[in-house]
Formats: structure tokens, sequence, C-alpha cells
């Protein structure tokens, strides 16, 4: 009854068009901003913040990078691990070289060298499509984990071979290394992830979007009404390596503080692909749902039996979250193929016509 | 400039001219794991011929029926009867993903049956996992009657060392690369089977059904995967990181084409060859590890002169 | 409608000896014809005649063994589908080539491609240049919304739709490139009669108001006879005769043609 849209009459094309063209849903989406900002930060302990809030927002932006490429352009890929360690990685030298350039902005920087470095390995593209791109960015996974490992400049010669985020600040405030609150990283990570969700909400219904989705959909068609495909797939690499980019440089330097190259295997680009699986492809706050989901599972499954005061080996509960995941995502695939983000949009549906199903 | 390039250009060959038996052994190392890599391709084809489904779990089948075998093995049972009790737990995977995965999702397109195998990879690693523990494991090669010790053979004034498990390995791969080939050409059933992912009714004419159809081949693809589990297991670790290695099955598939018996083999030998060739000669110089990445890059250069694969075939879009 | 002073204008497009072979069977063997600007077009003939391999060879899917491809006065030995496209050639399918995961409204609006040139900078933030034509084509789109009369399944994403549906849709997303030439490949096929009528009538009003040529392959002789000018009928890849409707209905060649491949049906029946 109070969800309902009767009265809002649309009068232009720039009001259906809207982002948000139901006026609760804009509503709500306020109030969640103003929880978000106002509510969280003070009210959120720090291990809240540290496990669950923060994580989920980074590993959100690298899901909305992967759901581009996969979700919206329909292009499989196993390089989001590696694609994220670029951003990384360039956000530490970046930093190293520039001190005084405020680190925000030489992480979303980083973002720039990761979408070139993507759009290198979406070259392939031209001639090769289907599994065989595939394979060409598992070729961009193994290559860039060996050139991690191998190229100690990457790393400033450290002995350890990891890099270490150094504290930096933002309006005279830690926001990284181990001076840093947690309540004050989760701002910055907050404002990042809003304005790349916006950006990435704008860019997928626009004239972009709607060739990545031609594309993914027929990809025959949408060259004979003119899409280029190359075009089309050479911008979802790069949008998509981008946004990966970023959230690997806020892993290091707003969550983890350091980082081997290990934090981006093959391991992790499967785990961002489960995340866009479970949520929702071809669905911006699906990711959002998968990277809560699949980031909260293993928390999830060593918190019960503790809660009912069972001893259970660590090593356990990461093969019992495995196996959930798997037997998930075959479900999702059979059931609900749009993961999440649909059966959330299924239930809107019926609230909206609550009381009165018919 | 000059140093880079004469390392790049000219050392390795002057290197191998003059050491020619350490050439041959290189060679030989990369034979034998590329008979492997053949041997877990080899599981990917025989699936997607005749299901047209990319099997992207296949790597992980290896690990999980090695792991069984070791498992039931180390609680006491006789390696014979384990053995057995194996191939009829990948008997019971095979109709269990005809089932759960299979059924539901006929019709599906191949990203969906890729992402739907990648699924159950991640169960069988927990599964695996949850029942025989994470702990490498080591194959016990005395029990199963498997070759150990080496040989020595006199090349070129040196001489190079064959381990007698790398022989049997070659053997075997070879061995069942041959066996399907001819099974797939030359009987009744074979040929249904290739058929089937054209034609249900070609298969049906010969009295299976589509669902038959895909239990044998997924059962016949988890034998092949325990072969190359046990030999595999048995020259490294029984062990989940097997399942990354074997991921380059898939450049060795782009070489070979997705349905071709005789293109695996050679892409495997050429994926084996090359990485080992690669690491020994160039990669050493660059810090090592190269064989993490060196099959997939030979892939690519591969897709850039020839997009078809060696034995693919030329495919004629419609609209 | 045969308007004679059509016949004198000189051809919109024109192929000249076409020959396309797929792995040693020819699929076309040598077959011109031209259409001229305005006119509607249909190209007739038994199954695997070679009429939709023609179609694809015109909008540049095909590559032709030999043969060339005059269109507005330039000629080409092929075209690629992306020039075939901005040179304003636009089709619909035998089996719809819609986008299936996206709504009507989505799929009309792919046809705008190539009229929607701001970069992506304006597009991150769906602002300025970006929203102001966003919109424009928006406005062009409900017009041929309207149209099409298919208002109502303007969110249904096309997956959902019955195949009439579909068919009127992908009609829209091609009229919505603005071509000068439209192709279309059985249009009315798996159609009743009254969603055949609606099909004819958006057809005519696309020829007559927007003046766009049509090239029309369709099995319904009755349609083909009423809508078209002029008809090409081919058989087994060659040309077998052209000419109004009213001479290829008492052409000797056509009927033995079809009368053959009913023979024939008959005889493998």
């Amino acid at each position: 009854m109070f969800y309902n849209e009767v009265g809002q009459f649309k009068t232009s094309y720039r009001a259906d068009q809207a982002l948000f063209p139901i006026r609760q849903d804009l509503i709500a989406l306020g109030v969640f901003l103003i929880f978000l900002y106002a509510v969280v930060p003070f009210t959120f302990n720090n291990f809240w913040l540290n496990t669950v809030v923060i994580p989920t927002l980074i590993f959100g932006v690298a899901t909305i990078g992967l759901n581009i490429l996969t979700g919206y352009a329909g292009q499989l890929s196993f390089g989001t691990g590696a694609f994220m360690g670029v951003g990384a990685y360039t956000a530490f030298k970046l930093t190293t070289y520039f001190p005084e350039i405020n680190i925000v902005i030489l992480i979303l920087t980083s973002g720039v060298t990761s979408a070139a470095i993507g759009l290198f390995f979406g070259i392939p593209s031209l001639r090769i499509k289907g599994l065989y791109l595939a394979v060409a960015t598992l070729a961009a996974q193994f290559f860039l984990e060996w050139v991690f490992i191998q190229m100690h400049w990457l790393n400033n010669y450290s002995e350890s071979g990891a890099i270490v985020a150094p504290t930096r600040t933002l309006f005279g405030v830690a926001i990284t290394g181990p001076s840093a609150t947690a309540s004050a990283r989760y701002l910055v990570v907050l404002s990042i992830v809003v304005l790349l969700t916006w950006i990435a909400a704008n860019l997928v219904r626009g004239r972009f979007g709607r060739s990545w989705r031609a594309v993914r959909d027929m990809d025959i068609a949408a060259e004979l009404i003119g899409i280029s495909l190359f075009g089309a797939k050479l911008r979802a690499f790069a949008v998509s390596s981008f946004y990966c980019g970023v959230s690997g440089a806020m892993l290091v330097f707003f969550l983890y503080g350091a980082a081997e190259p290990n934090v981006f295997d093959i391991n992790r680009s499967f785990s961002i692909l489960f995340m866009v699986i479970i949520g929702g492809l071809g669905s911006i706050y699906g990711s959002f749902l998968g990277a809560a989901f699949i980031w909260n599972l293993p928390i999830i499954i060593r918190l019960i039996p503790l809660a009912l005061g069972l001893r259970v080996e660590p090593v356990y509960t990461e093969f019992l979250t495995s196996m959930i995941e798997g037997a998930l995502i075959i479900s999702v695939l059979i059931v609900e193929p749009r993961g999440f983000a649909r059966l959330w949009q299924i239930a809107r549906e019926k609230l909206r016509l609550w009381p009165f199903p018919y | 400039m000059l140093d880079i390039l004469h390392k790049i250009f000219v050392g390795p060959f002057i290197e191998m001219s003059h050491a020619p038996d350490l050439l041959v052994q290189v060679l030989w190392e990369g034979f034998v794991s590329g008979t492997l890599y053949a041997l877990i391709a080899l599981g990917f084809v025989l699936i997607y011929k005749a299901s047209s489904v990319f099997n992207f779990a296949q790597g992980i089948m290896v690990v999980f029926s090695a792991l069984t075998l070791v498992g039931l093995i180390e609680m006491g049972l006789p390696a014979w009867l384990a053995l057995l009790m194996t191939v009829g737990v990948m008997y019971v995977l095979a109709v269990s993903v005809e089932r759960t995965i299979l059924l539901p999702l006929v019709n599906q397109s191949q990203s969906t049956m890729i992402m739907a195998t990648i699924g159950l990879s991640s169960f069988l690693i927990g599964f695996g996992g949850f029942i025989f523990g994470g702990e490498p494991k080591s194959m016990p090669v005395a029990l199963l009657g498997i070759p150990t010790g080496s040989m020595q053979f006199s090349v070129f004034n040196g001489h190079i060392n064959i381990q007698n498990l790398d022989l049997a390995a070659a053997v075997m791969a070879l061995v069942m690369v041959t066996t399907l080939g001819i099974f797939f050409s030359k009987t009744r059933i074979g040929r249904a089977l290739r058929a089937v992912a054209d034609d249900h009714q070609a298969a049906l004419s010969v009295g299976i059904t589509l669902k038959q159809i895909w239990v044998i081949v997924w059962f016949t693809a988890g034998i092949v995967g325990l072969t190359t589990g046990i030999f595999w297991g048995a020259r490294s670790d029984v062990s989940f990181s097997l399942q990354i290695i074997a991921l380059k099955a898939l450049p060795v598939l782009i070489l070979g084409g997705f349905t071709s018996i005789p293109g695996v083999f050679i892409g495997g030998l050429i994926i084996g060859i090359g990485e080992q060739l690669f690491e020994y000669y160039w990669g050493v110089q660059m810090g090592g590890g190269t064989q993490g990445w060196v099959a997939y890059m030979i892939a690519l250069l591969f897709l850039w002169v020839m997009p078809q694969g060696l034995f693919g075939e030329k495919i004629i879009e419609r609209i | 409608m045969s308007n004679p002073e059509n016949v004198k204008n000189p051809p919109l497009l024109r192929v000249d000896d076409i020959v396309l072979s797929f792995g040693g069977i020819h699929a076309i063997k040598g077959v011109s014809f031209d259409i001229i600007k305005g006119e509607i077009r249909a190209v007739i003939g038994p199954n695997g005649a070679g009429k939709t391999a023609m179609l694809n060879v015109i909008n540049g899917f095909y590559k032709p063994d030999s043969g060339s491809i005059t269109f507005k006065g330039t000629t080409y030995s092929s075209v690629k589908p992306h020039t075939a496209a901005s040179e304003g050639i636009a089709r619909t399918f035998q089996n719809v080539a819609l986008f299936h995961g996206m709504s009507t409204l989505d799929n009309i609006m792919t046809g705008r491609t190539l009229k929607m040139k701001t970069s992506l900078f304006w597009h991150l933030f769906h602002w300025g240049p970006a929203e102001n034509e966003e919109l424009a084509n928006r406005a062009v789109v409900e017009e041929i919304i309207d149209f099409l009369e298919i208002q109502h399944i303007r969110h249904t994403p096309v997956g959902k739709l019955p195949f009439g549906l579909q068919k009127r849709v992908e009609l829209g997303r091609a009229l919505a490139a603005e071509p000068l030439m439209l192709l279309l490949d059985e249009p009315m096929s798996g159609m009743n009669v009254e969603e055949k009528e609606d099909m004819s009538r958006f057809i005519l009003n696309a020829n007559e108001q927007l003046g766009t040529t049509i090239v029309l392959i369709e099995h319904d002789m009755g349609v083909v006879m009423d809508l078209s000018d002029r008809i090409v009928v081919m058989d087994r890849g060659l040309k077998i005769a052209d000419g109004i409707p009213e001479k290829i209905k008492t052409n000797k060649a056509v009927i033995d043609a079809y009368l053959g491949t009913t023979h024939q049906e008959h005889a493998s029946a």
C-alpha cells in the first residue's frame, strides 16, 4: 500500500528515463545513504567495519567491474584478480613517487593503468570470442601474477615481497596506513564507491550500455545494425578493468594495509566471478548483494558453530564454504539466472501490488 | 641492448648446440608433461563432443578422483578394491552431474554451462577436502604397481635420465588417446556419441537416450581423469593446486581444437615441450617460473595467427 | 503504385552477376537485378533458391565470390556490414535476431546506434549532451512505437513476447535507423491473417510515408502480389524471372519452378 506509484504520472521522457522512476525508491535510497553516512560510522565498531562493511563495499566495486564485462557485455573473464593487482601496484608506485598528491586521486588514477592493461588483453577479442577469449584473460591473470612476483621494482625491492600502504591523509586526517581509523577509511571508501556506482549505473543505461547488452545477446545482429563489436568489447574491457583496478588499490590501502601477490591470484578472480553470478549477471546493485553474500558467507559459517559452542577446524569451514558456494551457483543458474538481484526485483513487484495481488 | 638481443636470439641456441644431451632431456620432460596435459584435455574433448558443454571441472575431477583413491587406500582398503570403488564413485558423480546440472540446464548457453561447471569445481573441492582432508597426499605408487626407478641412455656424448614412471605415464596417455580416438571414429556407439551434439535423432536410432549418453561420457571423462590423476599424483603430490595446472588443458584445446582427439595430443605436446624449452633456455634468465603463463601466451599468439586451431573446422556463421 | 516514372529513375542499388558458394556448394550462381528508389521489390522463389543469401550479400554479411554491388552510384565488390548499415541499409531476419534480454524500447533504441555520437565522458554522468541525445532519440523511437502500435509492450523484455510481436519490434528496430533501404526477410512467416494484414499496413506505410525503399522476401503469394511493385524470382541460385506482378503471375518458368517443387514435395512425401 505504501509502495505504489499511483498518481505518479511521467509527463516527460526525462522522468521516465531517470535512474529511479518511482518516487519511493528515490526516498528509500536517500534514507539508505543517510544511514550509511551518518549512522554507520558512529555505531558500527571496528570489527564490523573491517570484516564486513568495508570489504563488501570494496569487492562490490570489483564485482561491478566484472559484471560490466561478463553480465552486460557477455565476455567471460578470469583475469579480475590480476587487474585488481595492477591497480594496487600502480597506486603503490604512484604514492611512492608523488607522496604529495592526494591518495584518493592516485587510487582513481591507478584504475586508468589497469584499464590500459585490460584494453591490451582485450585486443584478441577482435578475432576471437567466448571461451577462446576467456583463455586470453587467463593469460593476463597468470602473466601479471608472475610479473608481480618477479618485478621487485613494483614492491620497492621490499624483502618480504609485499607492498605496504604508507600513511596518507585527507583534510589532515589519516586515511591510510596503521594510524588511520576504521571509520575514516570507511567514509573514504564509501564516497568512492557511491561515485563509481552512480557512474556505472549511468553508463549501462545509455547508448554504451545498450551496445554492450546487444553484443551479449546477439553479436551478429549487433554488428549488422552498425554497432562496432570490437569497439564495444574494448570499451567493456577498459571500463571493467578500471573498476577492478580501483577496487584492488582500495583493498590494499583501505583494508589490508599490506599485500603480497597472492592476494591477486586466480582464486580472487573466481571469487569475484561467484559474486557476479550470485548477485545477478547484468545488475549493478546485484553486484553488492553478491559481494556481501560471498564475502560474508565464510564469516557466518565460522560464527555459527562458535555460537553453538562447537569447535571446528578452520580448514573445514573453508571446505564447507567452497561446497555451499558451488551448490549455490548451480542452483542460481537453474532457478534464477539473474541472481539475487532478480529475486529482489520480484519481491518488489509483489510489494508494488500489495495488498491486492491481482 | 645488444646484450639483451644476444640473450634472446643467440645465447639459448648456442647453449642447445653445445649440450645436445641436455636439450634432449628438456624435450623429454616437455614431452611427458605434454602427454599429461593432453590427457586432461581429452576429458574436456569427450564431454564437449557429446554435449557441447565445456566442462571447467575436468581439472578438479582429476584431483578429486586421485584424492578419493589415495583416501580410500589410506583408510586401509587394498589397492584393487580402492581402485574399483573410485571407479564407482566416478560413476555416481557422472549420474549426479546428469541429474543436477545437465538435465535442469539443458539448452542453456555455453557460458551458462561454463559457469555451472565452475560451480561444480567449487563444490567438488569443498566436498573432497571435507571428506579426505586438504593436505597434499602422496600416491602409493608401489601398491598400484606403477614402475619406479629410472633408466639412463647415452646420447650425443652425454646421457639422459628417464624416470620409469614418466615413461609409463607417456605410454598410458598414448594408449588412452589412441583407444578413445578409435572408439569414436570406428564404432557405432562412438559415432553416435559424436553425433549427439548435432543430432539427437541419430543417437536415439542406435538405441541410447541422450541422458545415457551424458552419463557415459561424463563417466568416461571421469576414468580418463582418474588415470591422469594417478600418474600426475605419482609425479608430484595429490593436492588441490593441481587444479590450477589442469587449466593448461585450455591452451592445449585452443591449439588442438575442441573436438579433435588427435589434435589434443599434438596440442599437448606443443604446449608441454614449448613451456619446458622456454623455461630452461629463456625463463631462467627472467627469474624463472615462466611455466605458469607460457602455455597461455603460446595459445594467444596461435589464436592470432590461426583462429580456427590446427584441426578445427571452419565455421560458417548463419543468421 | 507501379509508377512508370519510377522505372526511369537510376537504380538505388544494383547487383551484377553475383556468385556465392560455401565449400563447393553454389548458393547463388550469377544473379543480377536492380532496385529503384522508393519501390517495393519482392524476391521470391522456392526454399533453397538463394534469397536470404542474396540479402546477406547486399548488407555485407556474406562476401560474394565474384560480381559487384552498386549502391547510390558507387560500385563495390563486397561491403562490410558496418558500412552497409551506415550507408542506410537496414534489415530484419527470417528467425528474428532481436536482443532477447533487452526491453522493446531498448531494442528499438539500438536501431539508433549510428545516429548517436556523444562521447563516453558525458555518459559517465548521463548529463548534458549525453542526456539530450538520449532524450531526442527516445522521442524518435516513441514515434516508431506509436506507428507500430506496440506501446503496451514498451518495457517488456522481447524474449517474453510472442513471435508476431517480436517481428514487429524487429521492424521497429530497423526503421529506427531511418534507412534508405529496408531488407525484410519473411516478415510475415508464422503469422495469422490478422497479423499479416497489420504487418502489410506497416510495410506500406513505411514505404509511402517515410519513402523507404523495401526489398521483401515472402512466401505468401497473395501478400507479395499485393504489396510489391516488381518481383525477382529465384530458383536454385539463378534468377528465372523479373518483372511486375501481373507478368510474373503468368510467367511459365515461374509456374514450372513452383509446380516443380510441388511435384518434388509430393514425390518425397
